[in-house]
Parts: structure tokens; C-alpha cells; sequence
């Protein structure tokens, strides 16, 4: 089970005319693995994760996202895979239920599945008291908790998380990575873009880009050991400074 | 469709929960014909003249009596002297003062002419113009009438009649105008705005990314504007029809129909806008200066495009508006149909596909 990949990227490059923002990329995603995609600002990560979200096309190279191909089938990726940005995108004048029924109609669920997972999302995070009040009132960890359920609303293979703890404080940062455990255990895998080195520990396998390269790509511990260092931070910096 | 439904459900939750957006949808086209049909008008009444009438004869009073007679005028003080002239245009509730030279009665009888001086405060051009010419045929009719028996050697006579709006009434001008300003406001700003706002959100990036497809999202935000702007068509042409007694000579199938043709016009510029403009307030101010300033001057709502510079009137040939209004009035006032129209409508359907094509362009490269 633990053995089929569900990313499957090999030489994959995007170029702004001179600019190469992602150069030739090659790595492997498990289904059901929580991958730290990880590099400092500019240095190509939301580029390559936009191509394979199925909103950026490729310059050469090939990607497999869920059994479809970035460059004939973004249609199929966008179907299977969920996505939250750093910014929590709900909508502020619209209440939670009308917030979670909107974004499951524009995957196509029937109406009743979105009332049966409505139902289930709001328990499951303690939400039936606020479940009719606009999004806008409530605290930031909640948005975020919501975010992240709306985004697996329609049950994806893989979920896209674009620094998704931006702004939060520790506690509900704990919180959401206890809810993302979960759902890798369940099976859905798990593709996060993160600042946080801290972050980088609790991730299966991470990758840190350079200048448009991937630098380096193993288990937190072998990064480790490789660098020869004591934690993530310090391997991200001996990596970044170069 | 189902998706479709949902994505125009919650448009229209965004609109009806933003008081904002809603006094610009429905508070401000009521507000502004009530304005442009009530306060802005060229025509003059009851305004405050004073005389200096130096002989004080029977005919200077009848000629008095007959101007402070017309709706047009009121005689607000009697003068003595010269030198109260002045002051009482200073005051400024004084428009005009009429000075009748001394024996005019006499010098009329003995030398057939006498001499009445009108003055008229320039401080407002059309107002002392409209004066003048009122006073002016006053006086002449009064003539007219006074001299029917005298066979004259020869007369021309003049018979002007004023046809589509005998009344010469401003509001008649204004309500196209309005209409057309309120509609290009609506469609165009509201709906870049809309989308710039889901830009700002990071919701627009969601969208994206879900399999909706990019043109469904913009129609979903288009679609509720057409909606809402169809009603405020409505709305402005029942005020126009019902208050200002606004005729609809032509069709009414026909207005509605070059209507719904040019609220899709402004809305595809609303799109057009929202492309290139990545924040709320960059498209607010690109769909005020770049849209309702031509719109207003531009358009030949207020000031005609026949006497502005040839520069000035190439460039209004681009404005949809000014073909907007000659389509309105033509149907409202004239009550002529699409034979004569056509003209009008082609330029207009053709501006309508140029922007539409513009924005999928502009779409596309954004989303490289």
C-alpha cells in the first residue's frame, strides 16, 4: 500500500524567458507520506507546486500528480487533489455552513454528501456552536481548521498545503498537525510548503530547493546526519548560505 | 449547472450582505435621477428681476405687467436710481434689471423708438443668456401685438417649432445620461471589484485550482450583475416614465433589448478591468477615472460632442456610452427602431466582442 507514488515528478523545469525558476527537479511522493517541500523566498517552490496543481504549465520535463499528467490531464489533477494557501482562503461574509457547501458544490458533490460531511466536519471540530455565524468573526486557528477540512471536503489523494501555519500561534500549529497526522494515516497524502523548521521534523521526507534546484531530499534524520548537524534549521542554513 | 447555482447563490449572499454595495446598486441610481431630474436644469423660473422704470407711463407698466406675468420672471424690487443697480446685483438674489429711459410712451409716439436696457448678471453665462432671450421676445410679441394694424412693408416670420421635446425640457436630456452612467457604474465597477476582491482574498487562487473552470468563475460573478442591472434599468426608466413624464416613443422590447446589450458591454470592461488590476481600490479608481469621467463629459450627456475639438471627438467615437445614449434617445424620444439604429447597435455589439476577447487574452497570460 505504503509503496505506490502518487507524485511523480522527473526533470521537471519551468522558465520565465531567461529565468529558470524550477531547473530540472526529480522526486517521488507515497501515498499516504507527509512531504515537507521546503526552500527559502524565491527560490521556486510556489512555482513548481503550481505546476503540479494543474494552474501552471510546465516548460519540459514530465509529472504524474494522482495517475494524471500535468501537461494532458490538469482537468483530472484539479478533481483529485485539495489545496489550501497560506492565507486560510474562505470566504469572511459567508457563514461556516455556507462556506463548506459552497466549495463542495464546486467539486460536484450531491447535496446530500455535503450535508452528511457538513455535519461530520462541524462535530468533529467542535463548531456547532458558531456553525451559522460568518467565517470573518472567528479566530484565525479556526479558519485555518476549517480551510484545511473544506479542503478535503471531496476526499483527494493528495492534499496541497502552501504554508498553511502562517501567522498561528504554537498551540493551534500542534493543534493542525495533529489533524494532518491523522488524515496521512487515513491515507491521503500530504504535499506542505513550510517556513517553520520545527515543522520540517514532524514531515515523513522533506526536500530543500536552492536557486530553482533540489539541494537535498531524505528523512529529517538522514538530513541530519548527512549535514552533520543538530536539527533541521541548521541543515536549511548550511544549505541556503551554500 | 448545479455548481453553477451554488456559485451564483453565493454571489448574491456577497452582495445583499455588504450594505455598501447595495446603496451603490440600489440608493445611488434613485438618488441620481432625482438629482439630474430635479436639481440640474437649464431652463429658468420665476426669476428675481428688478426695474428702473424712469417715466412711469402707461406703457412701460403694461410691458412690465406682461413680463412679471410669465412664469418666468418675478419683479422683485422697484429701483429709483442708477446707482442701485449695482448693489442690487451685489445682494444676488437680483438676476436681471430692466431700465426704461425717461418719456418712453412720448418718445415712442413722436420718434417710434424707445430705448429698454437689460442687464443681466454674467456671473452664471446661461442663465443671463436665457434671460435675455426671454425679456427679448417679451418685448417683441409685445410689439407685434401693438402694431397689428400698421401694415408693415414687408416681414419675415420665423416659425420654429421644437420636435421630440416641444418643452425643451432638461430632464429629457438627462435621463439617458443617467441611465447610462448608472449602468456603465454598476456593471463595470461592481463586477471588477467582485473579482479583484477574490484576488485579494486568495479565495480567486482556490477557484482556480478546484476544477471549476476559469470562464464558469467569471460568468458565475457576471451573471448576478446583469441581474441586478437589468432591474436598475427598470427602475430608472418607470422614475423617468412615471416622475419626470419621460415619453417611451419607440419600443419597449427595443430598449430593453440595446440595454441588456450594453450592460454586457460595461460588464466585459468590468472584467477587463479586473484583469489588469490586482487590488480593490486599483480597479475602483481605474473604473472612475478611466470610465465615468469620459462617460460623463465625453459622451455628449452634458456637452455636445458637435462643438468639442476634432481631437476630442475621435475619442468619444470609442466611448460606448455616447452610442448608448443616441440609441436611447432615439428609441425614448425619437421613437425610431433598429433600421435606423443598426448603426449604433453593430458599434456596440463589436466593442462589446472586442472586450470580451481582450480579457480571455489578458486571462490566459495571467495564468502562464
Amino acid at each position: 500500500m505504503k509503496q505506490k507514488n502518487v507524485i511523480q515528478v522527473k526533470n521537471l523545469t519551468k522558465k520565465f524567458g531567461d529565468f529558470t525558476a524550477v531547473n530540472n527537479i526529480t522526486f517521488e511522493v507515497k501515498q499516504g507520506e507527509i512531504f515537507g517541500f521546503l526552500g527559502a523566498n524565491g527560490a521556486g517552490k510556489t512555482t513548481a507546486m503550481k505546476m503540479l496543481i494543474g494552474i501552471s504549465k510546465p516548460t519540459s520535463g514530465e509529472a504524474n500528480v494522482a495517475d494524471f499528467d500535468v501537461f494532458t490531464n490538469p482537468e483530472d489533477i484539479k478533481k483529485n487533489i485539495g489545496y489550501m494557501s497560506q492565507k486560510f482562503a474562505l470566504y469572511d461574509d459567508l457563514t461556516v455552513k455556507e462556506n463548506i457547501t459552497f466549495f463542495g458544490g464546486i467539486y460536484g458533490l450531491s447535496k446530500s454528501i455535503i450535508k452528511q460531511k457538513s455535519e461530520v466536519l462541524i462535530n468533529e471540530l467542535g463548531l456547532q456552536e458558531v456553525a451559522n455565524e460568518l467565517v470573518g468573526s472567528l479566530p484565525l486557528g479556526w479558519k485555518q481548521k476549517i480551510a484545511f477540512s473544506v479542503a478535503l471536503l471531496h476526499n483527494p489523494k493528495v492534499v496541497f498545503l502552501d504554508e498553511p501555519t502562517g501567522g498561528v500561534d504554537p498551540i493551534t500549529r500542534r493543534q493542525f498537525w495533529e489533524m494532518i497526522y491523522k488524515n496521512a494515516h487515513n491515507g491521503t497524502t500530504i504535499f506542505v510548503t513550510t517556513h517553520y523548521m520545527d515543522e520540517a521534523e514532524y514531515c515523513d521526507r522533506v526536500s530543500i530547493m536552492v536557486d530553482g534546484k533540489i539541494e537535498a531530499l531524505d528523512t529529517p534524520k538522514n538530513l541530519k546526519k548527512q549535514f552533520n548537524v543538530e536539527n533541521m534549521n541548521d541543515v536549511f542554513l548550511k544549505l541556503a548560505r551554500g | 449547472m448545479k455548481r453553477f447555482i451554488g456559485f451564483i447563490t453565493k454571489e448574491f449572499y456577497h452582495i445583499f450582505r455588504d450594505t455598501r454595495s447595495l446603496f451603490i446598486l440600489f440608493g445611488m441610481p434613485i438618488a441620481q435621477v432625482m438629482l439630474f431630474g430635479f436639481a440640474i436644469t437649464n431652463e429658468i423660473n420665476n426669476v428675481n428681476i428688478a426695474v428702473l422704470d424712469k417715466s412711469k407711463d402707461a406703457t412701460t407698466q403694461e410691458i412690465i405687467n406682461k413680463i412679471t406675468a410669465s412664469t418666468y420672471f418675478s419683479n422683485k424690487q422697484f429701483i429709483t436710481n442708477e446707482a442701485e443697480i449695482e448693489s442690487a446685483f451685489k445682494k444676488g438674489n437680483i438676476k436681471a434689471v430692466l431700465v426704461f429711459e425717461k418719456d418712453f410712451s412720448e418718445k415712442l409716439i413722436k420718434e417710434n423708438k424707445a430705448t429698454v436696457q437689460i442687464i443681466t448678471d454674467a456671473t452664471d453665462p446661461n442663465t443671463a443668456n436665457t434671460v435675455n432671450n426671454y425679456v427679448s421676445s417679451i418685448l417683441q410679441k409685445y410689439q407685434q401685438e401693438t402694431n397689428k394694424n400698421i401694415k408693415p412693408i414687408y416681414q419675415i416670420v420665423p416659425q420654429s417649432r421644437m420636435i421630440y421635446n416641444p418643452e425643451l425640457k432638461s430632464v429629457f436630456m438627462f435621463v439617458p445620461g443617467v441611465m447610462t452612467i448608472i449602468l456603465m457604474l454598476v456593471s463595470a465597477m461592481m463586477t471588477s471589484i467582485s473579482i479583484t476582491r477574490e484576488k485579494e482574498l486568495g479565495t480567486m487562487e482556490i477557484l482556480l485550482v478546484s476544477p471549476i473552470k476559469p470562464f464558469q468563475v467569471i460568468i458565475g460573478k457576471v451573471v448576478p450583475y446583469i441581474f441586478l442591472s437589468i432591474i436598475n434599468a427598470i427602475v430608472i426608466v418607470l422614475l423617468s416614465i412615471f416622475i419626470f413624464k419621460m415619453p417611451v416613443q419607440g419600443s419597449l422590447f427595443l430598449l430593453a433589448a440595446q440595454s441588456i446589450l450594453f450592460i454586457i458591454n460595461a460588464l466585459s470592461l468590468g472584467i477587463l478591468i479586473s484583469t489588469i488590476s490586482e487590488t480593490q481600490q486599483t480597479a475602483m479608481m481605474v473604473s472612475l477615472m478611466g470610465l465615468m469621467l469620459p462617460v460623463i463629459l465625453l459622451s455628449g450627456f452634458i456637452f455636445p460632442i458637435s462643438s468639442m475639438p476634432v481631437p476630442l471627438q475621435i475619442i468619444s467615437h470609442v466611448i460606448p456610452a455616447k452610442w448608448f445614449i443616441i440609441i436611447l434617445k432615439g428609441i425614448m424620444l425619437k421613437g425610431v427602431g433598429i433600421t435606423i439604429l443598426w448603426k449604433e447597435t453593430l458599434i456596440l455589439v463589436a466593442m462589446t466582442v472586442f472586450f470580451i476577447v481582450l480579457s480571455i487574452k489578458k486571462y490566459k497570460i495571467r495564468l502562464e
